[in-house]
C-alpha cells in the first residue's frame, strides 16, 4: 500500500514536467486606435485584397500603449495602426516598436515622413489633424456672444465658465495645446495665457475628445479640440462649428508602428505598405473620419478641415514628443495653473 | 495520460487508514515536494529559456523553452494539493475532516494564484521607476504628494486631495445606500405595500445596468441642457448650471447604482430575523417601537455592517460614474486609470494610489469587524420558530416610504430616459423615432446558408453571455464554500484567510486589469487573450460578494443545526449539502445574480483583458461612448438589461425560495388583529 502511494507520488513529480499546448496562430494581429468603424472597414478591405486573416482589437491610443507596455516581454500584437502621434513616439522611445523603411514613403506628405525620420524610422504618419476649438452655435446665439476666432478670444470675460479643455496630465490633446501655445508665444507668455484661461474653464475633462461631445450636447459653449472631431459631430447633425485659431495652431500626426517582437512580421509589413496607399486612406471618409490623409494622392473628404487654409505652426515633434519635456511641461501646468483657485 | 494518473493518485488517500501517521507524513511531504517542483519549474523556464542568470550559468544559455501551463499541469497541481491536504487531515487538522482541509487548501491555493500573485506583481512596480529599476525614494515622494493628501478645501477655495475626496464620497455612499437598502428591505418584508413586485424590479434594475448608462441618463436629465434643467428654467426661472458635475452627480449616480446591492444584503437579513424574539418582546408588553429599536434593529447589525462595507467599497472601486460625472472632482479610481492610461503614463504612481485605496478599504473592513464584535446574531434555529414577522412601527414605516418612494420615482424616470434613448436619433437633441441604433448593433439577416447575425454587437454579445454564464456558478460555489469555512470552521490563520478573500474586491478594477496582464502574459500561467482570463478575473473579483452574503446569512443559522447533523453521523460535505445549502438560498441567489450581473457590467478590470477574439459588451459600449455614439451605447445597454432580467428570473426559479417553516398571514385581517392585540 505504502509503496503504491510512493510510486504514485513519484509518478506525479515526474509527470509535472508536462509539455503544454501551443496557442493558435493568427495571421496578423492589429491594434487599432482610430474610430471602430474605420478599423472594421480597413480590416475588411485588407482581408479582401490580401487574403490575410486579421485579428483586430480597437482601443484608444492610451489603453493600447498600456497594453503594449504590459505585453512587452511577450508581445501579442504585430502592428499598431492609428491614434495620436505622441504615444507612438513614446513607444519608439521605449524600444517597443521597430524601424521599417516602406517603399511607399515617397508618396507621403513631408510631415508624415518627418515623423518617421524623427522617431528613428519607427513610426510613420498616416493622417494629420489640426488643433483648434469648436463652439455650439445655438448656445452662442442664445447668449448673444461674438464668434470666437482667436486663442485670445477665449480668455475674454464673457466666456467665463464657458470653455472646456482636457487635462494635460491625462490627455494628449491638451498636451498638444500646451506645446502649441509655448511654440507660438514662448513658455512664460503661454503660461500667463493659460492662467487667464483657467478662469473661463468650467471643466478640465479627462479625455481629449470629451469637450466636443459636451459642446455638441450644450453642456459647454466652447471646447478646445482637434478640428476633425468637431467636424464629425457637426456632420452627425449637431450645431457645432470648428474654428482654426487666427494666431496659428499645432497639429497631431496619427501614426502607425510595427511592434517589436511581432510574430507575423511579413504580414505586418504588408499592412504597413497597404495602409500608406491612397486606396486605403480613401476609406476614412466612408467611416465618418475627417482627418487629412498622409498619402499625397489620397483625397480628403470635402468636410475635412483643409490644412492649407489653417495657419499651422512648425510643430517640433522631436522636442515635445520626448517624455522628459512632456513631464516638465505638464508638471509646470499642474503647479502653476491646475492648482489655482477659480 | 497525466489526467489518468492524477485522478488515480487523488483517489488513493481516501482508502488509507486515517490513523497511520507515517503515511500521513508521506502524503504531506510528497504533496509539498510536488507543488514546490511545479512552481520552481514553472518560474525558472519561460518562453525564452532560463529566467535566472544563475540557471543559465549552470546549464548554459538559453536553455529549454516552454509555453504556459495547460490543463494537465492544473490537474497535477490539484492532485498534489489533495495529497497534501489529505495528509494534513490524517494528522488531525480540523478534527481530521478531509473535506474541510481540502476546501481550505483549494481556496487558499486559488486565492494565492489569482489574487495575491497579480497584486504582488503590481505592488512591486510601486517601488520601481518607469524603467523597472528599484527606486524607494520615488515611492515616498509619490506617496506624500500634495495632490493626494492636501486639505486645502477646508480653509481655502483650492481643491482637496484625491484621497479625501474618495473617502468622503465613499462614506456618504456607504451610509446612504445602507439606509435606503434597509428602507426597501423593510417595505418588502414587513409591510403590506401593494406594489412590492414593482419595488423589487426597481431595486434590481440599477444593478443590471451597464456602467456609464446611469451617468449618461443623469446628464440627459440634470445636465445643463438636460430635460429637468430645461423645465426648471422655463417654469421657475432657475438658471441652467453645471451643478451635477462633481460630487453631487457622482453621489446621485452611485446611490442609484449601489442601493440595490445593499438591498440584496439587507433583504436576506430582514427575512431571516426570527419573529419569536419579537413576539417575546411583545408578550413582555414592549411597544412596537421599543421592540423594533431594541430587538429588530440590533439583530440586523451584520446586515447593516455588510451593507455599508459593500457600498463603501463599491463607491471606491467605481469607475464609470466618476468618469462621466466627476467634472473637476477627482477620485482615486479614475486617477489610477489615467495614471496608467493617460498621457503621463506613470505605473508607479498608479500602484501608489492603489495602495492608498487598498488601505481605506481594509480600514473599513477592520472597523466593521470591531463593530460587530462577538455578539450572537443567530435567529434561525432548529427550535420551534414559527411566528409572524411584526409589522413596522408607524413612524418607521413612514420614514421608509418617505425615503423609498421618491427614490423609486427617480429610478423610473432614469430608466424611461434610457429606454427612449435607444429609440430616438440623438437623445437631448433630435427626438425622431428610429430603430437605427438597434439595427446597427443587432441586425439579423437571412443569408443563403441560414441566419446571419450581421449586427456589429453580436460577437461581443455572445462572448459576454458565455463568459458570464460560466463565471456565475463558479463564483457562487467558491464564494459560499469560503463563507462556510469562515463562519463554521475554526482554523489557524482564519483572519488572514478572510482578508485574502476580501482583497480582490478592494482593489480597483483598473489595477486588477493591469496586474493580470503583468502576471499572466508570460509563462507559467499564460492566459492573456483567452476567454479564460476573463472568467478567472470575474470569479475572483466577485467572489467576495458571495462570501459576504454567505457569512451574513450563515451567522443567522444556529450552529446546533450542523452539530445535530454531525452527531447523526453525517460528514461535513453531507451537512453542507443537506442542511446548510437549502437554508442559504437567499445567499446563493445573491451570489449567482451578483456575479452574473457584474460579469456583464464590469468595465474597468476587463478593458485591458479583452481581445479581438473575446470582446465584452461593456468594452464595446465604452468604445461607442468614446466615439460619441450614445444612441448605440444606450440601445446595447437596454438589450443587456433585458437579458439580465431574464437571467435573474431564471436563477430565482431554479434556486427557489428558502422555506423557514413560518406561518404566513392567511388574510390581511389576521395581521390587523394581531397588531391590534
Amino acid at each position: 500500500m505504502k509503496r503504491i502511494v510512493l510510486l504514485g507520488a513519484a509518478a506525479l513529480v515526474a509527470g509535472a514536467i508536462a509539455a503544454p499546448s501551443k496557442p493558435a496562430q493568427a495571421q496578423l494581429v492589429l491594434y487599432c486606435s482610430v474610430l471602430n468603424e474605420w478599423c472594421t472597414l480597413a480590416v475588411q478591405e485588407f482581408e479582401r485584397k490580401t487574403a490575410i486573416k486579421v485579428t483586430m482589437t480597437a482601443k484608444g491610443s492610451g489603453e493600447t500603449i498600456t497594453q503594449i507596455r504590459a505585453e512587452a516581454s511577450n508581445p501579442r500584437a504585430d502592428i499598431w495602426w492609428g491614434g495620436t502621434g505622441d504615444p507612438h513616439l513614446a513607444a519608439a522611445e521605449a524600444e517597443l516598436s521597430i524601424p521599417y523603411r516602406s517603399p511607399m514613403l515617397d508618396q507621403l506628405h513631408p510631415w508624415a515622413v518627418k515623423q518617421w525620420e524623427q522617431s528613428g524610422q519607427k513610426t510613420v504618419g498616416i493622417y494629420a489633424g489640426a488643433l483648434g476649438f469648436t463652439y455650439n452655435t445655438e448656445l452662442l446665439a442664445k447668449k448673444k456672444l461674438n464668434e470666437p476666432k482667436c486663442w485670445a478670444d477665449l480668455v475674454k470675460p464673457e466666456f467665463r465658465d464657458e470653455v472646456q479643455i482636457s487635462n494635460p496630465s491625462s490627455s494628449g490633446t491638451a498636451y498638444t495645446a500646451l506645446a502649441t501655445l509655448i511654440q507660438l508665444w514662448g513658455e512664460d507668455k503661454a503660461f500667463d495665457y493659460l492662467k487667464q484661461l483657467h478662469r473661463n474653464v468650467n471643466q478640465y475633462t479627462r479625455s481629449g475628445p470629451a469637450p466636443v461631445r459636451n459642446a455638441a450636447r450644450g453642456e459647454t459653449t466652447v471646447g478646445v479640440i482637434f478640428l476633425h472631431d468637431a467636424v464629425a459631430e457637426a456632420a452627425a447633425g449637431f450645431p457645432l462649428k470648428a474654428v482654426p485659431p487666427c494666431e496659428g495652431t499645432g497639429y497631431e500626426i496619427g501614426s502607425m508602428s510595427i511592434i517589436k517582437g511581432a510574430r507575423n512580421l511579413d504580414n505586418a509589413k504588408k499592412w504597413y505598405d497597404w495602409a500608406l496607399s491612397a486606396e486605403a486612406q480613401n476609406l476614412a471618409k466612408n467611416a465618418k473620419s475627417f482627418q487629412v490623409p498622409s498619402n499625397k494622392s489620397a483625397t480628403a473628404p470635402p468636410e475635412a478641415p483643409k490644412l492649407d487654409d489653417i495657419k499651422l505652426i512648425d510643430y517640433d515633434f522631436k522636442k515635445y514628443g520626448t517624455s522628459t519635456e512632456r513631464k516638465r511641461v505638464v508638471d509646470r501646468w499642474e503647479k502653476d495653473v491646475g492648482s489655482l483657485p477659480k | 495520460m497525466a489526467a489518468a494518473h492524477v485522478s488515480a493518485a487523488a483517489l488513493l488517500p481516501l482508502r488509507l487508514p486515517a490513523d497511520d501517521k507515517r503515511i500521513a507524513d508521506i502524503l504531506i511531504w510528497s504533496g509539498i515536494a510536488g507543488l514546490f517542483w511545479l512552481i520552481f519549474e514553472g518560474f525558472s523556464i519561460d518562453h525564452r529559456g532560463w529566467t535566472a542568470d544563475w540557471l543559465s550559468a549552470l546549464f548554459g544559455a538559453p536553455g529549454p523553452k516552454q509555453a504556459g501551463m495547460g490543463y494537465g499541469a492544473f490537474l497535477t497541481a490539484l492532485a498534489f494539493l489533495m495529497l497534501l491536504t489529505h495528509g494534513l487531515a490524517a494528522r488531525g487538522f480540523c478534527r481530521g475532516d478531509a473535506f474541510t482541509v481540502s476546501s481550505i487548501g483549494l481556496v487558499v491555493a486559488l486565492i494565492v494564484t489569482f489574487v495575491f500573485f497579480p497584486i504582488w506583481e503590481i505592488l512591486v512596480s510601486a517601488f520601481k521607476d518607469n524603467d523597472g529599476n528599484f527606486a524607494p525614494a520615488a515611492f515616498t515622494s509619490k506617496f506624500f504628494d500634495k495632490s493626494i493628501w492636501g486639505l486645502d478645501c477646508v480653509y481655502s477655495s483650492l481643491r482637496c486631495g484625491v484621497a479625501w475626496n474618495t473617502l468622503f464620497l465613499a462614506i456618504l455612499v456607504g451610509v446612504g445606500t445602507t439606509v435606503l437598502g434597509l428602507a426597501f428591505a423593510l417595505i418588502a418584508a414587513r409591510t403590506a405595500f401593494r406594489f412590492k413586485g414593482l419595488l423589487r424590479v426597481l431595486t434590481v434594475l440599477p444593478i443590471i445596468t451597464p456602467p456609464f448608462v446611469i451617468g449618461l441618463a443623469v446628464i440627459l436629465l440634470f445636465g445643463r441642457s438636460g430635460a429637468v434643467s430645461a423645465v426648471l428654467y422655463e417654469w421657475f426661472d432657475i438658471p441652467r448650471s453645471r451643478w451635477i458635475y462633481g460630487l453631487p452627480g457622482v453621489f446621485l449616480a452611485q446611490m442609484l447604482a449601489f442601493t440595490p446591492i445593499a438591498f440584496l444584503v439587507m433583504i436576506g437579513v430582514v427575512q431571516g430575523i426570527s419573529p419569536s424574539l419579537e413576539e417575546a418582546s411583545q408578550t413582555l408588553r414592549a411597544k412596537r417601537w421599543t421592540t423594533f429599536s431594541t430587538i429588530t434593529l440590533p439583530l440586523m447589525r451584520p446586515g447593516l455592517a455588510n451593507g455599508f462595507l459593500l457600498g463603501f467599497i463599491e463607491s471606491m472601486a467605481d469607475f464609470g460614474n466618476p468618469l462621466v460625472l466627476g467634472g473637476n472632482f477627482e477620485v482615486l479610481s479614475t486617477k489610477i486609470f489615467f495614471a496608467v492610461v493617460g498621457a503621463a503614463h506613470d505605473q508607479g504612481r498608479a500602484a501608489v494610489l492603489a495602495i492608498i485605496l487598498l488601505a481605506f478599504t481594509l480600514g473599513a473592513f477592520y472597523a466593521q469587524h470591531r463593530w460587530l464584535g462577538n455578539k450572537s446574531y443567530t435567529t434561525v434555529t432548529g427550535k420551534g420558530d414559527s411566528g409572524l414577522p411584526l409589522p413596522l412601527p408607524r413612524r418607521v414605516a413612514i420614514l421608509c416610504y418617505g425615503a423609498a418612494i421618491p427614490w423609486a420615482i427617480l429610478t423610473i424616470v432614469i430608466y424611461v430616459t434610457i429606454l427612449i434613448g435607444g429609440f430616438v436619433k440623438a437623445m437631448g437633441r433630435d427626438y425622431t423615432p428610429t430603430f437605427e441604433h438597434y439595427l446597427t448593433g443587432f441586425a439579423i439577416e437571412r443569408a443563403a446558408w441560414g441566419i446571419h447575425f450581421s449586427g456589429s454587437a453580436w460577437d461581443s454579445f455572445w462572448t459576454t453571455i458565455q463568459v458570464s454564464a460560466i463565471a456565475a456558478p463558479l463564483t457562487a460555489i467558491i464564494g459560499l464554500l469560503t463563507a462556510y469555512l469562515l463562519s463554521r470552521q475554526r482554523f489557524a490563520g482564519q483572519r488572514t484567510f478572510e482578508f485574502g478573500t476580501m482583497l480582490s474586491f478592494a482593489i480597483p478594477g483598473t489595477v486588477v486589469g493591469v496586474s493580470y496582464i503583468l502576471a499572466y502574459n508570460v509563462p507559467p500561467i499564460e492566459i492573456t487573450g483567452t476567454g479564460l482570463i476573463l472568467i478567472i478575473c470575474f470569479v475572483f473579483r466577485n467572489m467576495p460578494v458571495g462570501v459576504r452574503s454567505g457569512i451574513a446569512t450563515m451567522s443567522q443559522i444556529d450552529k446546533s443545526l450542523d452539530e445535530a447533523s454531525l452527531t447523526l453521523g453525517a460528514r461535513s460535505f453531507t451537512t453542507v449539502r443537506k442542511v446548510i445549502l437549502p437554508l442559504l438560498r437567499p445567499a446563493i441567489i445573491a451570489a449567482l445574480v451578483y456575479s452574473f450581473v457584474r460579469a456583464m457590467t464590469a468595465v474597468s478590470a476587463i478593458i485591458f483583458l479583452v481581445s479581438a477574439e473575446y470582446n465584452m459588451a461593456t468594452a464595446y459600449i465604452v468604445g461607442r461612448v468614446e466615439a460619441g455614439e450614445f444612441g448605440l451605447a444606450i440601445a446595447y445597454s437596454s438589450v443587456l438589461i433585458v437579458v439580465m432580467l431574464t437571467a435573474i428570473l431564471m436563477i430565482q426559479i431554479l434556486v427557489g425560495e428558502r422555506k423557514l417553516g413560518r406561518r404566513t398571514a392567511t388574510a390581511p385581517g389576521d395581521v390587523a388583529m394581531q397588531a391590534a392585540g
